[in-house]
């Protein structure tokens, strides 16, 4: 075969192989995902057995411990609207009330279940207003 | 000082200005004073931004709050080393590091490289130089590390507990010092495509810098690892941050592009492919800063305030190097960028070697898309939403088993053509022992019943017995030629090619590291349990027995830096003792004013040291939670006690005393009655084979990168020749 034919050939190939790759890749990224939800927003659309990742602030005083896990609500950044979270698993050190969280979350009767080890809270490597007080590593 | 300081930058900045424009200027017009003022201009900024990063570290040292970013981000009671580390942790101080970093390799590089690249290595400068205005004009500008107070507070908020690790004093230099070393290739392969000069030379050129920069990106992200493996209490040492993500896209794409340069130096070709990628990684190291510092991503995360002026800034630089870059490599695609010859046959060593940069794009791309996903989704479908660790694992697991198996293939394939009999002959021996591995490993051990594992135990021991095989044939003709004995031979046969050595090294380390990852991922046992003293748990085969709580005051300089609860775990195995772990949690006084005396001791930050036994079959993990709630109702109880004796006019002194024996009185309560304590034990195999090929992959790098003699004397000729060519103008 002419070799300028072959190269033809293989490029096209691999730009269809690589079309397809990325194709599946925003297909699934699409479908595996989780819609970013403030509490109002889980307050008022939240569907039973829908994976949530829940955004907010740790209530002042609602952080209690029950069982192997701990219980907490999480509220809006700016308002009041708040709902309630149980959770299992890694509790990141710099947890407590007040805090920026997020959590994936599915609804289960009138509280929201938190999937195990999935509690991420404000981590010092994120950036952070410079007026604020956190720390934040390069 | 906060005055010199800040006009050292702003003198930095006007330089970079001038310089950029000298550079470019001198080029065009062939006047070589310009040039030579440019370069002058970048070694000045390198003086000027030392000067103004070690007036910052002076004012961290001896705790000088009347600047603003020492009050907030460090304070009296830190150990003065991470004083040093604490200037990093802010957003002034790291922008700060940034550009020290930048104008230091940058000048390195111009002053070892001059003489060479005479055309290209003006509009190099004036890249770097460009790059410099950029974060001087931040610092200027935007987020000011010189800011004062008339008034200093007293003490410092301090430094969070959370970055008082040792790993976190360098993981932040290192990760900058790769992101500027990759500036180095970024800015010369600019200007080889400016002056149309894209042969090897820029690649031969800048080769220590690339491998420099892979290094220091590379120890990096390990730091990174073993900080959050030790330090954050979760127990896990990667989770598809997008901070962590960040770091990880130029290194990749570097990666990919050390491999491919080898093409273009031995063939001639993929020379668009190895600019793409250099420029690419150029960019992409922008980007890792701006991950970290723009806040863009966590917008989804809601962390950052609203108009952000460094998100525009850095998003405006890398829209202008992603335009620029495109515009240079479409408009000398067809002339300058034509490969020299094409591929002769898939069984080849550039086949392997592009099927390898394929891989390593791929894992790429997978990880930008995830990465960037929050910012797609919300972009095309207006909703915010993001994609979890096992979407990451469900692409880049298959491809890192492609990517191992070519690792093994790679180096033993031939230039140019090869049958599959005769790569079969080279492969057989490795083939063979991977797979015997792999049926003992299956008879032996559980690590069947994970199939990607196993696949990849296999495939990581066949790189590794191939990168061995090599070693010692080398070694043994070494024996043969030279009757030199083992050792000495082995060490002549690295130091005769330190690339392709080095390079074999490389493989080993990052081998064992697969395996590390594939085997603490899949057979680790993790366990969170609530146990009171004398209970105990018991996890993948081991006991755990909460012996006695511990508590203790630590002071330093005369201060309280915290109190530290935590407890003495028995682990027992087969009947015998195998460890007694000390997992604690370490209570940060705040300075908070709303927070009575006592409560400001254990309501502010606090963080987990970890019990640890590490081994090389299996690391033995235990973070502890203390809970302190039967602590707190004594403590409010002792703040009304010190608000009303305050009112009362009692002595400071008398107030102190009194403090201490408040203090010492809850940490002896803790230790006699402490409630039951939140455990995540983990036991993890293999864990230690990461960090442990992470040191050998550095030493491979140091290998690869260290200049050899003959280099060296070619340096020096080319710096003779310049010179002659020099002054045979002037004559």
């Amino acid at each position: 075969m002419d070799p300028a034919r072959k190269r033809l050939i293989r490029l096209v190939v691999a730009l269809t192989a690589a079309l397809l790759l990325a194709g599946a890749l925003a297909y699934t990224s699409f479908s595996a995902s989780s819609s970013a939800v403030t509490p109002s927003q889980l307050l008022t659309s939240a569907h039973a057995g829908q994976s949530y990742q829940l955004t907010g602030k740790v209530v002042n005083g609602s952080i209690v411990h029950v069982g192997d896990g701990i219980a907490f609500r999480v509220r809006d950044r700016a308002g009041t609207a708040s709902v309630p979270v149980r959770y299992t698993g890694a509790i990141p050190d710099p947890f407590r009330d007040g805090r920026e969280v997020i959590v994936n979350v599915k609804k289960d009767g009138s509280t929201f279940v938190g999937e195990k080890d999935s509690l991420v809270t404000k981590c010092p490597s994120k950036f952070a207003d410079p007026k604020s007080t956190s720390a934040q590593p390069a | 000082m906060a005055t010199v300081g800040q006009a050292c930058l702003l003198i930095s900045l006007g330089l970079c200005g001038y310089g950029a424009v000298a550079s470019v200027y001198g080029a065009r017009t062939g006047r070589d004073a310009f040039v030579l003022s440019g370069r002058r201009s970048l070694f000045a900024v390198a003086g000027l931004v030392t000067v103004a990063f070690v007036i910052l570290e002076a004012a961290f040292l001896r705790s000088d709050f009347h600047y603003t970013v020492v009050a907030t981000h460090s304070s009296t009671t830190t150990p003065w080393y991470y004083r040093l580390a604490a200037m990093w942790s802010s957003q002034q101080g790291s922008l700060l590091l940034w550009v020290f970093l930048l104008a230091v390799w940058s000048s390195v590089a111009i002053l070892l490289l001059r003489g060479r690249l005479r055309d290209v290595a003006p509009y190099a400068t004036a890249v770097q130089l460009g790059l410099g205005a950029f974060f001087c004009g931040l610092l200027v500008f935007a987020a000011q590390p010189f800011e004062t107070v008339a008034v200093a507070p007293s003490e410092g908020i301090g430094l969070n507990p959370l970055l008082r690790h040792p790993s976190m004093m360098i993981h932040p230099v290192m990760l900058y010092s790769g992101y500027t070393l990759f500036s180095i290739p970024f800015a010369f392969v600019v200007g080889a495509l400016i002056v149309r000069r894209v042969d090897a030379e820029w690649i031969r050129a800048t080769r220590f810098f690339s491998l420099a920069a892979w290094l220091c990106l590379g120890f990096g992200i390990i730091l990174g690892a073993r900080w959050s493996y030790s330090e954050l209490g979760w127990g896990g040492y990667w989770a598809w941050d997008p901070v962590e993500n960040a770091s990880l896209l130029p290194w990749l794409t570097g990666t990919a592009f050390l491999h491919s340069v080898m093409i273009q130096e031995k063939r001639g070709m993929l020379k668009v492919w190895n600019a793409s990628l250099v420029l690419a990684t150029g960019i992409l190291a922008i980007l890792g800063t701006f991950l970290v510092r723009s806040g863009i991503l966590d917008s989804i995360h809601a962390f950052v305030e609203e108009g952000n002026t460094i998100a525009w800034a850095f998003t405006t630089l890398v829209c202008t190097l992603v335009v620029i870059s495109v515009y240079l490599v479409v408009s000398r695609r067809n002339d300058v960028l034509r490969s020299e010859a094409h591929l002769d046959s898939m069984f080849s060593r550039e086949a392997a070697f592009l099927a390898n940069n394929l891989v390593l794009v791929g894992v790429a791309f997978v990880v930008f898309w995830g990465t960037f996903f929050p910012l797609i989704s919300e972009a095309l479908t207006g909703k915010k939403a993001a994609v979890g660790p096992p979407w990451f694992d469900q692409y880049v697991v298959p491809l890192v088993l492609i990517l191992v198996l070519l690792s093994g293939i790679g180096p033993v394939i031939a230039w140019r053509r090869t049958t599959p009999g005769r790569l079969w002959g080279t492969v057989r021996g490795p083939v063979i022992f991977s797979a015997a591995v792999g049926v003992l490993l299956a008879l032996f051990t559980n690590a069947a019943t994970d199939l990607q594992s196993m696949i990849l135990f296999v495939v990581a021991t066949f790189a590794i017995a191939v990168a061995v095989h090599e070693l010692w044939r080398g070694m043994r003709a070494r024996q043969l030629m030279t009757g030199e004995h083992a050792p000495r031979a082995l060490v002549s046969l690295v130091k005769r090619n330190r690339r392709r050595y080095g390079g074999y090294i490389v493989h080993i380390g990052v081998s064992l590291i697969f395996i590390g990852v594939a085997a603490s991922s899949a057979f680790q046992h993790t366990r969170d349990v609530v146990l009171k003293p004398g209970q105990s748990a018991r996890v993948g085969g081991y006991t755990y027995t909460y012996v006695r709580p511990t508590a203790k005051i630590e002071q330093r300089a005369g201060e309280l830096e915290r109190i530290t609860l935590g407890s003495k775990v028995r682990v027992v195995h087969d009947g015998k003792q195998v460890a007694v772990l000390s997992p604690t949690r370490g209570y940060y006084p705040t300075n908070a004013p709303a927070l009575g005396v006592l409560s400001r001791y254990f309501i502010g930050d606090s963080t987990s040291e970890v019990g640890l036994k590490a081994g090389w079959r299996r690391d033995l993990w235990i973070a502890e939670q203390p809970d302190i709630s039967n602590l707190l109702p004594i403590v409010r109880k002792g703040d009304t006690v010190f608000a009303k004796a305050a009112a009362g006019g009692v002595s400071e002194r008398a107030r102190a005393i009194f403090l201490a024996q408040a203090l010492n009185g809850l940490v002896a309560r803790y230790r006699q009655t402490a409630p039951p304590a939140q455990f995540r034990i983990i036991v993890s195999p293999l864990t230690g084979w990461i960090w442990f090929g992470a040191l050998i992959v550095l030493f491979g790098g140091f290998t690869a990168a260290w200049p050899n003699a003959g280099a060296a004397r070619g340096l020096s000729r080319a710096r003779y020749t310049a010179r002659v060519a020099r002054d045979l103008g002037r004559a």
